[in-house]
């Protein structure tokens, strides 16, 4: 890293809202569909047909807004952005420009120091997706409008972000969030989550910005960090040769890790940009910004911090739970039945998550519902099963959905806590080792642990293990 | 019998009692169009098949009793209108053969009110013009003067029923475009207030000015076509979800005690005194009739032609954009790949008087002009409302000339854009205002008839109907019929 610079970055994040239909249209927007399939006259931009604007939409920004810490502006306008391309049928995209819904809102990051840093960000606005083309075909050029007039999210930061580190992190923040409200898939290959960075260098000490570079084309957060970190040192490279940085839009190639030069600042388009007289003003009032705000979940951070507060979890196991907000879910609801918050997390954030890694899965997918898990728990707690055991029973119930009393009745694997049945093994055992017990009994503590195996193999792991360490004791010292 | 002077309600009476047929209107309306429109070119599509199928259909429906204000009446729409499976080519080789798959709202209301569709009206190319010398499909000839326009963009709307080719016909007005023509040829012509009649599935102009509205042969039908395609419409945001009165019902009323202003700017030098005359005779008509008329005043008139065409090119360059050779009608393969499709399809495809305007407007929205033109244009707008605004609260509807001069010889303006903008000087604003107005014959410089317009407040079109009928009951213009024969 070159230490004389300092590194600027904003970005521009397009989140794409996980509404039913478009923004403008009816539509549906389901992907993966027949080309085309998924439009009518609005979306194909036929002559005559009008944009109707989807309420949901609005109600989404408004929640992302709220998320984010933004004021919701009270009257906001659709404005249209001009330029031919053939995957925008209209020959301009409705967009916001002047007046947008969210402006002034701010994230707070964690920052490698681990300490915590505010990122501004300017606005939220809304806005159409363009359509998709397919090049090279036989055919030509093919364009597929079912993408044309889908719902995003343009949220662009203030140049606050100082390393590709903290880019990374408030891009995770902002992913998390629009997650948790249900807003965004959060699917960054599929690009339901798309980024923009903006990339200049300063030396440091200095106060005006440098000219800033434009990164396209980022569609992971390793490539994000890549793009950007090679981004800081071409830069500063052309720097200290005596070059200039020029102003530009740059494409990322993941392939060899390097960006190319898409286009100049003397070749950007004038979108002229006007208001949209198709569409009326859009009027937010008071009262239903305040309904969205209610309806708010507990935002991740938050849920961090209440469950190191109150539930007396590590910062790690609470970070590892809030992250995802069905993980979360899932995790107070085992609370709420079982109590013993660190216990719960240990077995959602190992057996729960292993299980659900391994078989490739999500939360919503676990066949373990809160209740099932909360039922084999309580027979940990109650001694009728020991906690090796329990795992056993763990992946039975995995497997058929049955509960855990089941599980444990039809396999016989009660704990065996009758101290007479256990006494019995452990003398059979010792009259069988009459060698080892006499060492043992001469100080050779280590030999405790060959006699409590050998008594939890005899009973086949059912035997309560704080039971037979009682008894051995109880035999040395007779 | 003879249809040529019946109103739409006696029609619909002679129907109902079995003294015509709807299939007879039909085959009259079509026989007058083979008879005149080598002529007139008013149509640029017959639909003689399938307007003879509705009309036997609404006669059976007729039989049963199952009659709507419309039933039967064959009517005819501008080449604006998308109507599904009929060509729609608004004046352009780059739509010359265009067929949508889907119906303009107001065009399907009639057609659910059982008007019967005769086929599409000629027109300047997207509706710019003000003399129907614009179009793809060639000139528009008045009936009254064959070598005279019949005024724009309507024009073949307008025309179309001096010559007695169908019994009203629907229109759109961003500047005049309905009054204008109108006026030039005799009919009525009525511009609802913006937002009266959805503007879905009408080809856009300009978006913030253009606005649906019926041609007729007396008030009464124009008042019948506006209820009948006016109303809110959840496929158009910006039209106005507020009740549409029933326009018949008060049309009777007469204009005692109404305050009517005359705005002194409309008033003036360049003002052709054989309209300044017949104005001033309908004044006098309406003095007689119990009307109070006073002067009022318009201070920014003066700026609303300039402020018109930085707004509706501006949009129009927008709207416009869509039609790239990519998804439908014509394209052109030219050097250069996509920007060279683009460039000669575009070339190819539109006019010139669409090239100038697009250019305009352009350049008005362009980085660096867009406060000096666009936004300038937006204020000044904001002050011709206002103008009109506060000359309501003194009077209850203007009264002025529709244009300085009846219609113009073809040619006289086509090399000078300016003073064929000019035309459209006193029917500009209301489009700027976002309000009603109509235009009615009232007089005839020499064998052309003069359009008298009456300006209302926001959704008060039931008003100036009733001013109009009340006019049109006390003088014979609107009876005279083009020489065409």
């Amino acid at each position: 890293m070159h230490s004389r610079y300092e590194v600027v970055i904003g970005l521009e994040v397009h989140v794409q809202l996980t509404t039913k239909t478009k923004i403008f249209c009816g539509c549906s927007k389901d992907f993966g569909q027949e080309p085309n399939s998924q439009t009518c006259p609005v979306c194909l931009g036929l002559p005559g047909a009008l944009p109707v604007l989807n309420k949901q939409v609005v109600e989404y920004a408004i929640k992302t807004g709220l998320a984010t810490n933004h004021q919701i502006a009270p009257h906001s306008i659709f404005a249209r952005k001009n330029y031919f391309y053939p995957d925008l049928p209209k020959g301009y995209q409705i967009s916001q420009f002047e007046l947008p819904i969210c402006e002034h809102g701010w994230l707070n990051i964690e920052t490698e120091a681990g300490g915590k840093k505010r990122i501004g960000i300017t606005r939220i606005h809304m806005e159409e997706d363009a359509g998709k083309l397919t090049h090279g075909g036989a055919s030509g050029s093919l364009v597929d409008l079912n993408r044309a007039c889908t719902p995003l999210l343009e949220v662009v930061s203030e140049p606050d972000m100082r390393s590709a580190d903290e880019a990374i992190a408030y891009l995770k923040q902002l992913h998390q969030i629009v997650m948790y409200l249900g807003v965004c898939d959060g699917n960054l290959e599929e690009g339901s989550f798309r980024c923009d960075a903006n990339v200049s260098i300063r030396p440091k000490g200095q106060k005006e910005l440098g000219t800033r570079a434009e990164l396209k084309n980022l569609n992971s957060f390793r490539f994000i960090k890549q793009a950007i970190e090679y981004e800081v040192e071409r830069q500063a490279d052309l720097l200290d040769e005596g070059g200039k940085v020029v102003q530009e839009t740059r494409l990322f190639d993941a392939d060899t890790g390097m960006s190319r030069s898409m286009r100049s600042k003397e070749e950007a388009h004038d979108y002229r940009y006007f208001p949209d007289p198709d569409l009326v003003p859009l009027v937010v009032d008071e009262a239903w910004i305040e309904r969205v705000r209610a309806e708010l979940p507990e935002l991740p951070e938050v849920k961090r911090q209440r469950y190191v507060e109150q539930l007396g979890l590590p910062e790690y196991d609470a970070g590892v739970l809030a992250a995802e907000r069905a993980v979360a879910e899932y995790f107070e609801a085992l609370v709420a039945l079982h109590g013993q918050p660190k216990i719960c997390s240990n077995w959602v954030m190992g057996e729960v998550l292993r299980a659900l890694k391994e078989s490739d899965g999500t939360i919503a997918d676990c066949p373990l519902s809160p209740e099932l898990l909360a039922g084999l728990l309580g027979r940990i707690a109650d001694n009728t099963i020991s906690n090796k055991i329990a795992k056993t029973v763990f992946e039975e119930i995995w497997r058929s959905g049955k509960s855990a009393d089941q599980v444990i009745e039809e396999q016989g694997l009660k704990q065996v806590t009758d101290t007479g049945a256990i006494e019995a093994i452990l003398d059979e055992i010792i009259a069988a080792n009459l060698d080892q017990f006499a060492e043992l009994k001469g100080g050779k503590d280590k030999l405790t642990g060959f006699f409590v195996g050998q008594v939890m193999k005899l009973s086949k792991g059912k035997a309560n293990p704080g039971m037979v360490n009682q008894l051995i004791q109880k035999k040395i010292s007779e | 019998m003879s249809f040529s002077q019946m109103s739409i309600r006696q029609l619909q009476q002679a129907l109902r009692d079995g003294k015509t047929s709807s299939v007879e209107l039909t085959r009259a309306c079509l026989a007058r169009i083979a008879a005149t429109d080598e002529r007139i070119n008013a149509f640029v599509t017959v639909c003689a098949e399938t307007a003879l199928a509705a009309a036997a259909e609404a006669d059976r429906k007729i039989a049963a009793g199952a009659v709507g204000p419309l039933t039967g009446i064959p009517i005819a729409v501008k080449d604006i209108f998308n109507t599904a499976g009929v060509r729609t080519s608004c004046g352009s080789r780059i739509l010359e053969n265009y067929i949508a798959p889907y119906d303009a709202t107001a065009f399907a209301k009639l057609q659910e009110q059982g008007a019967i569709l005769l086929g599409k009206l000629n027109m300047d190319e997207f509706a710019m013009g003000s003399s129907n010398e614009n179009s793809a499909q060639g000139p528009v000839r008045n009936p009254w003067d064959l070598e005279r326009v019949p005024g724009g963009s309507s024009g073949g709307s307008a025309a179309a029923l001096a010559a007695g080719q169908a019994f009203a016909t629907l229109g759109t007005d961003t500047g005049g475009s309905i009054r204008q023509p109108a006026s030039f040829c005799g009919v009525v012509g009525v511009k609802p207030t913006y937002g009266r009649v959805s503007r879905y599935g009408v080809i856009a102009y300009a978006s913030s000015l253009d606005q649906v509205g019926p041609l007729a042969q007396s008030v009464e039908d124009a008042a019948l076509l506006l209820g009948a395609v006016a109303g809110y419409d959840p496929l158009d945001s910006t039209s106005v979800d507020c009740p549409v009165p029933d326009y018949l019902a008060g049309i009777d009323g007469g204009v005692k005690g109404m305050k009517i202003g005359l705005p002194r700017e409309y008033f003036i030098a360049g003002l052709d005194p054989a309209v300044k005359q017949a104005v001033e005779a309908a004044i006098e008509v309406y003095r007689g009739l119990g009307a109070e008329i006073v002067e009022v005043s318009l201070p920014h008139t003066d700026y609303a032609v300039a402020c018109y065409y930085l707004i509706a090119t501006a949009e129009a360059s927008s709207n416009l954009a869509r039609y790239d050779g990519v998804r439908y009608g014509v394209r052109q393969q030219g050097e250069g790949g996509l920007s060279g499709m683009y460039e000669k399809t575009r070339a190819a495809g539109f006019g010139d008087e669409v090239k100038r305007r697009i250019m305009l407007g352009t350049y008005a929205l362009s980085s660096g002009y867009y406060d000096a033109y666009y936004l300038k244009a937006q204020k000044v707008r904001t002050l011709i409302r206002a103008d009109f605004l506060k000359a309501f609260k003194e009077v209850d509807l203007l009264l002025t000339p529709v244009a300085p001069t009846a219609a113009f010889k073809l040619g006289e303006k086509t090399d000078d854009p300016l003073q064929m903008y000019l035309s459209d000087i006193f029917t500009i604003p209301v489009n700027l205002a976002g309000t009603c107005a109509l235009s009615l014959p009232c007089g005839m410089d020499g064998q052309l008839p003069i359009g008298l317009q009456l300006i209302g407040q926001p959704f008060d079109e039931a008003r100036i109907l009733q001013a109009a009928k009340a006019y049109e009951a006390e003088t014979d213009w609107h009876k005279q019929r083009a020489p065409l024969d």
